[in-house]
C-alpha cells in the first residue's frame, strides 16, 4: 500500500461517508454541512487525478458558493427547525431497490470493460491546457455556458424576488 | 224419320234453357213452354216408334268424340225397337204428368223452376235411352241424377227435403261410382265405348276361354266382373237392395216428381240399362252375371213388399211398391226373361205413374199423406177413385189389366229357369196385392176421418213475395169434406188408366207371329236364338195360379181392413216384434245412418280435432317457438352484445381507475419511475450484448 | 495500483447515493443536494477518464468544468424556485405538493 492508494481510500471514504450523511441525515443542517467533506473529498480525488484546475474550481464553486447557498435557503425556508419532522418519504424500499440494482449493474459493467491503456499523458500545465481547450475546440460551449449563467442569474432573481 | 231422332231430347233441353232464364217472368205461362216442347218430342218419338213397329230396320249413327291411338270414344244414337218403345213411353207419360202438374203446382212461387227442372230431366232421360255409347249414356244418367236431386229438394225450405235430396244423391253415387269403374273396364278391355262394337266383341269372346281376374283368392271371369260393376249403377238408380234407401225419402218431392222420376222413368233407367247391355250380362260363363241380377231383384222385391205392408204414408207405400216392382223387373231380366222384364217396365210406368198422380190428387184434397186420416173418398172423389182402382188392379196383377200380363211373364220365366226365384216372387206378388188392398181400404172406403196434423206450407212469405203472389190466406180446412180435383189433373189420370188397362194387351199370346205375343216378337234378344234358348210359351195353369195369388192377397186384406172380421191390432200383436221391424224399414236406414252418416261425421270430427290440435298446434308451436327464440335473442342481445359493449366501457373505466393512482402529482414519484426505467434500459442493453 | 476502476466504483456509488437521496427525501433542498451529489459523481467520471483513457484537449476537464458551471446555475434557479414555492405553498416538503395530481 503506497501513499497514493492510502490517500485514495481515505478520500473515497470521506466522499462516500459524507454522501451517506447527506442523503440520510434527519437534520437538514447536518445534511448540508455534510456536503462539505463530500465535496472536498471529491476535490481531493481530482488532485489525485492530476486535475488541478478542476480542483480549484470545485472548491471555489461547489464548496464555497453552492453549499453556502443551500445553507441560506435552508435557513430561509425554515428547514432548520425540522428535527422532529420525518425526512424520509414512502419510497424508501423501492428506492433502495432501484438504486442498489442500478449500482450493482453499473459496477458489474464498468469494472469488466477493458478500457485500454491511456492514449497519452496528461499535459503538464493543467490550467493552460483547459484554457486552450475552452478557446479553441470548445469555444462554442464556453460561450453558451456563459449565456446560461446570465439567464439563470436573471431568472433566479426574477423567480425569487418578493412580490410587490 | 229415325234420322231426326236426335231432336227428341233437344226439345225439352231447349225448354229448360228458356225456363231457366225467363221462367220467373213467364209465371203462369211457364208450363206452356215445357208442354209445347214435350208435345213436339212426343210426336217425333211416336213417329219413330211406329216406324219401328212397321218393321223398319234399326238406325245407328255415331261419331268419334276423342281418339287416342287405336282407342276411340264415340257418341251417337241408335233407333231400334227397345229405344223407340221406351222414348214413346217416356214422352207419353211425361207429357201427361206435365199437364197434371199445371194444376197440382198452381200457386207455387217457384212454378217456372219446377217445369225447368222437369224439362231438363226429360232431356237427360231421352238422351240416355237413345245413346249408343257408354259415355253418352253416362252423361244422360248423371243429368237425371242431378234433376232427381234438385226436384226431391224442390221444397228447399224443409229440412226433411234437404236431407232426402242429399241421401238420394249420395246413395246413388255409390252405385254410379261402381258403374263408372265398370265403364272404364269396358274401355280398357275393348278400346271403345260404343255399344255395338263392345257387344260384338263380348259375344265373340264368349266362344273362347275368357280371361280371369284374381280377387282375394277367387278367380272371377273378367266379363262377369265388368257386368257386375256396371250393374252397380242400376242398383243405386233403380232402388235395388242395398241401395234402395233413398227412394222412400225421395217422396219429399212434389207428387208429380214422384210419379215421373221415381216411378216411371228414372228408376226404370237402371232396368233399361241392364236390358241395353244384356249381351254383357248374358255372355258370362253360365250366365252368372244374370244370376246375380236375378237374386238381387228377387230379394229386393220380397223385402220391399214386406216393408210396404207396415207403412201408413200413402206415398211411402207406393215408393216401396216401386222398389218391389223394380226388383221384379230385375229378377225377370235375370232369369233370362229379357222381354218379360222390359215389358213389365213399360206397363209399370203407366200404372205406377197413374197411382202416384191419383195419390197426389188425394193428398191435394185431404192435405195429409196418412192413409189412416183419410177414408170415404170413393164418394167424394169418384174420378180419382176409379182411376186409382184401375192402377191398383194393374199393380196387383188382376186379369185383364196390364200388370197381370207383364208380371205373369216374369213368373213364367222364373218358373222355367229358377224355381226358387219363382217361389219368392210369388210370395212378393201376394204381399203386393195385400198391401195395395189395405191402402185402398183405408184411403177410399169407410168414413172420412180427417187429418190430425195438417202439413204446413213448405214456403215462407218471402218466397211468395219474390214470385209476386200474395200469400194464400186460406188456412188448411181440416175437417171439411174433400172434393174432386180439377180436370187438368183428372184427365191425365183417365188417359193413364186407359193405358193401365190396355197396355198389357200387347202381351196376349197370339198377337204376334208364330203364336207368341206381339211384344215378344218386337222386343227380343238375338243371343237367345244362337244359344238355343226359347221363350216358354204361355201357360194358362200358371197364369191362373198367379191370378189366384193376387186374389188371395186382396181377399185377406179385405177381410182384415175392409170387413174388419179380424182386427188389425190383433194381427199386430200376434206378429209381435215383426211389426216394428217392418214398420221401421227393417232398420236398414237406421243402420246406414249409424255406420255411414255418424261414422262419417265422427271421422270429420276426428279430422277436425287433428286439424285443430295437431296442425294448428304445430302452427301455434312454430309461432310459440319463434317468440321463444326471439326472447332468447333479446336476452342474448341485452346481455351478450350489449354486455360486450358495456364491458369495453367498463374495462376502460376500470383500467383508468387502476392507472389513476399513478398520477400522484408528486415529482419524486415520477423520478423514481424514471430511475427504474433507466435500470430496465440498462438491463435490456446488457442483455442484447 | 489505483486504476480507473477504483474511481469508477467511487463515482458509481456516489451516483447511487445521490439518486437515493433524490428519491427518498421529503425536503426540496435535500433533493437538490442529492442532485449535486449525482453531478459530482459524473464529474469524477469525466476526470478519471481523461486521465486514464483519453487526455486529448483535456476534454474531461472541460466537461467537468462546464458541468460545475451548469450545476451552479441550476442550483441557483432551483433554490429560487424553492423559495418561491415556499412563499406560495407554505411548505418545502415535496410530498405535500401534488398540484399535478389527477
Amino acid at each position: 500500500m503506497n501513499a497514493e492508494a492510502l490517500a485514495f481510500y481515505a478520500l473515497a471514504a470521506m466522499v462516500l461517508v459524507g454522501g451517506g450523511l447527506v442523503v440520510q441525515s434527519r437534520n437538514l443542517v447536518h445534511a448540508a454541512v455534510s456536503l462539505v467533506p463530500t465535496l472536498l473529498g471529491v476535490a481531493g480525488l481530482y488532485v489525485l487525478l492530476h486535475a488541478e484546475f478542476v480542483t480549484a474550481i470545485q472548491i471555489l464553486i461547489y464548496v464555497g458558493a453552492i453549499t453556502v447557498l443551500i445553507l441560506f435557503v435552508i435557513l430561509l425556508t425554515e428547514g432548520a427547525t425540522g428535527l422532529r419532522v420525518r425526512q424520509r418519504n414512502e419510497q424508501v424500499p423501492l428506492a433502495l431497490l432501484v438504486c442498489g440494482g442500478l449500482a450493482v449493474l453499473l459496477l458489474g459493467v464498468l469494472v469488466r470493460v477493458p478500457w485500454g491503456p491511456a492514449a497519452g499523458p496528461l499535459p503538464p500545465y493543467n490550467p493552460g491546457a483547459v484554457g486552450r481547450s475552452f478557446l479553441m475546440p470548445y469555444v462554442l460551449a464556453f460561450e453558451v455556458t456563459s449565456l446560461v449563467i446570465l439567464a439563470s442569474l436573471v431568472g433566479a432573481i426574477v423567480i425569487a424576488r418578493r412580490e410587490e | 224419320m229415325a234420322r231426326l231422332a236426335w231432336l227428341i231430347p233437344l226439345f225439352p233441353l231447349a225448354s229448360y234453357g228458356v225456363l231457366a232464364f225467363r221462367g220467373r217472368q213467364l209465371g203462369e205461362r211457364a208450363p206452356y213452354v215445357a208442354i209445347g216442347a214435350m208435345a213436339l218430342s212426343f210426336v217425333l218419338a211416336w213417329a219413330v216408334f211406329l216406324e219401328q213397329v212397321g218393321g223398319a230396320s234399326a238406325f245407328v249413327w255415331r261419331t268419334a268424340w276423342a281418339v287416342g291411338g287405336d282407342r276411340v270414344i264415340t257418341v251417337g244414337y241408335t233407333v231400334d225397337p227397345l229405344s223407340s218403345i221406351t222414348v214413346a213411353m217416356i214422352t207419353l207419360v211425361g207429357g201427361l204428368i206435365f199437364v197434371y202438374s199445371v194444376g197440382y203446382m198452381r200457386g207455387d212461387p217457384y212454378y217456372g223452376r219446377f217445369f225447368a227442372f222437369l224439362s231438363l230431366f226429360c232431356a237427360g232421360m231421352l238422351t240416355m235411352v237413345l245413346a249408343n255409347s257408354f259415355l253418352l249414356m253416362l252423361i244422360g244418367w248423371e243429368v237425371i241424377g242431378l234433376c232427381s236431386y234438385l226436384l226431391i229438394g224442390f221444397y228447399f225450405r224443409r229440412r226433411a227435403a234437404n236431407m232426402a235430396q242429399m241421401k238420394a244423391f249420395l246413395t246413388t253415387r255409390v252405385g254410379d261410382t261402381l258403374m263408372l269403374v265398370g265403364i272404364m273396364a269396358v274401355f280398357w278391355q275393348f278400346g271403345t265405348v260404343d255399344y255395338h262394337t263392345v257387344f260384338e266383341a263380348v259375344r265373340e269372346r264368349a266362344q273362347e276361354a275368357s280371361a280371369v281376374v284374381r280377387i282375394g283368392g277367387w278367380e272371377v271371369p273378367w266379363v262377369t266382373l265388368t257386368a257386375l260393376l256396371i250393374f252397380g249403377g242400376p242398383i243405386g238408380k233403380s232402388g235395388q237392395f242395398p241401395l234402395h234407401v233413398w227412394l222412400p225419402d225421395a217422396m219429399e218431392g212434389p207428387t208429380p216428381v214422384s210419379a215421373l222420376i221415381h216411378a216411371a222413368t228414372m228408376v226404370a233407367a237402371g232396368v233399361y240399362l241392364v236390358g241395353r247391355a244384356y249381351p254383357l250380362f248374358f255372355f258370362t260363363p253360365h250366365h252368372e252375371a244374370l244370376g246375380a241380377v236375378a237374386w238381387v231383384g228377387t230379394l229386393t222385391a220380397l223385402l220391399a213388399a214386406l216393408i210396404a205392408v207396415a207403412q201408413d204414408d200413402i206415398k211411402r207405400i207406393l215408393a216401396y211398391s216401386t222398389i218391389s216392382q223394380l226388383g221384379f223387373m230385375m229378377a225377370g231380366l235375370g232369369v233370362l226373361g229379357y222381354t218379360a222384364g222390359l215389358f213389365h217396365l213399360l206397363t209399370h210406368a203407366f200404372f205406377k205413374a197413374l197411382l202416384f198422380l191419383a195419390a197426389g190428387s188425394v193428398i191435394h184434397a185431404v192435405h195429409t199423406n196418412n192413409i189412416k186420416e183419410m177414408g170415404g173418398l170413393w164418394r167424394s172423389m169418384p174420378v180419382t177413385f176409379w182411376t186409382f182402382l184401375a192402377g191398383f188392379l194393374a199393380l196387383a196383377g188382376v186379369f185383364p189389366f196390364s200388370g197381370f200380363w207383364s208380371k205373369d211373364e216374369i213368373l213364367l220365366e222364373a218358373y222355367h229357369h229358377n224355381p226358387a226365384v219363382y217361389t219368392l216372387l210369388t210370395a212378393a206378388a201376394f204381399l203386393t196385392a195385400l198391401y195395395m188392398s189395405r191402402l185402398v181400404a183405408y184411403a177410399f172406403f169407410g168414413r172420412y176421418r180427417g187429418p190430425q196434423h195438417p202439413e204446413p206450407d213448405p214456403w215462407l212469405p218471402e218466397d211468395y213475395a219474390r214470385a209476386g203472389l200474395h200469400h194464400p190466406s186460406h188456412g188448411h180446412h181440416g175437417g171439411h169434406e174433400p172434393h174432386e180435383s180439377p180436370p187438368v189433373m183428372t184427365v191425365p189420370l183417365v188417359v193413364l188408366a186407359a193405358f193401365a188397362l190396355a197396355a198389357g194387351f200387347v202381351g196376349i199370346p197370339g198377337t204376334g207371329p208364330e203364336g207368341g205375343s206381339w211384344i215378344h216378337h218386337f222386343l227380343k234378344f238375338e243371343g237367345f236364338e244362337e244359344a238355343g234358348i226359347h221363350a216358354p210359351s204361355f201357360s194358362w195353369p200358371l197364369a191362373l195360379r198367379s191370378l189366384g195369388v193376387a186374389v188371395a192377397g186382396i181377399a185377406v186384406a179385405w177381410v182384415v181392413y175392409g170387413l174388419r172380421w179380424v182386427a188389425s191390432d190383433q194381427i199386430r200383436a200376434w206378429v209381435g216384434p215383426l211389426y216394428p221391424f217392418l214398420r221401421n224399414r227393417m232398420y236398414i236406414d237406421a243402420a246406414y245412418a249409424w255406420v255411414f252418416v255418424r261414422g262419417g261425421l265422427r271421422l270429420a270430427a276426428g279430422l277436425r280435432w287433428v286439424d285443430v290440435h295437431v296442425v294448428d298446434g304445430l302452427v301455434n308451436l312454430v309461432g310459440w317457438v319463434t317468440v321463444l327464440v326471439s326472447r332468447v335473442h333479446r336476452l342474448f342481445d341485452t346481455y351478450v352484445v350489449d354486455g360486450l359493449v358495456n364491458l369495453v366501457g367498463w374495462a376502460t373505466r376500470g383500467l383508468g381507475l387502476l392507472l389513476r393512482p399513478l398520477q400522484t402529482g408528486r415529482a419524486y414519484n415520477y423520478i423514481l419511475v424514471a430511475a427504474a426505467g433507466v435500470a430496465v434500459i440498462v438491463v435490456v442493453s446488457l442483455w442484447r450484448l | 495500483m489505483i486504476g480507473l476502476s477504483h474511481y469508477l466504483v467511487v463515482s458509481t456509488l456516489l451516483f447511487a447515493l445521490g439518486l437515493y437521496g433524490v428519491l427518498t427525501r421529503r425536503n426540496a433542498v435535500a433533493i437538490l443536494m442529492g442532485i449535486e451529489l449525482m453531478l459530482n459523481a459524473a464529474n469524477v467520471n469525466f476526470v478519471a477518464f481523461t486521465k486514464f483513457v483519453d487526455p486529448t484537449f483535456v476534454r474531461g476537464h472541460v466537461a467537468a468544468l462546464i458541468v460545475i458551471t451548469l450545476a451552479a446555475c441550476e442550483a441557483v434557479v432551483g433554490l429560487a424556485l424553492v423559495i418561491n414555492a415556499y412563499r406560495h405553498l407554505e411548505t418545502v416538503n415535496v410530498d405535500q405538493v401534488d398540484l399535478m395530481k389527477g
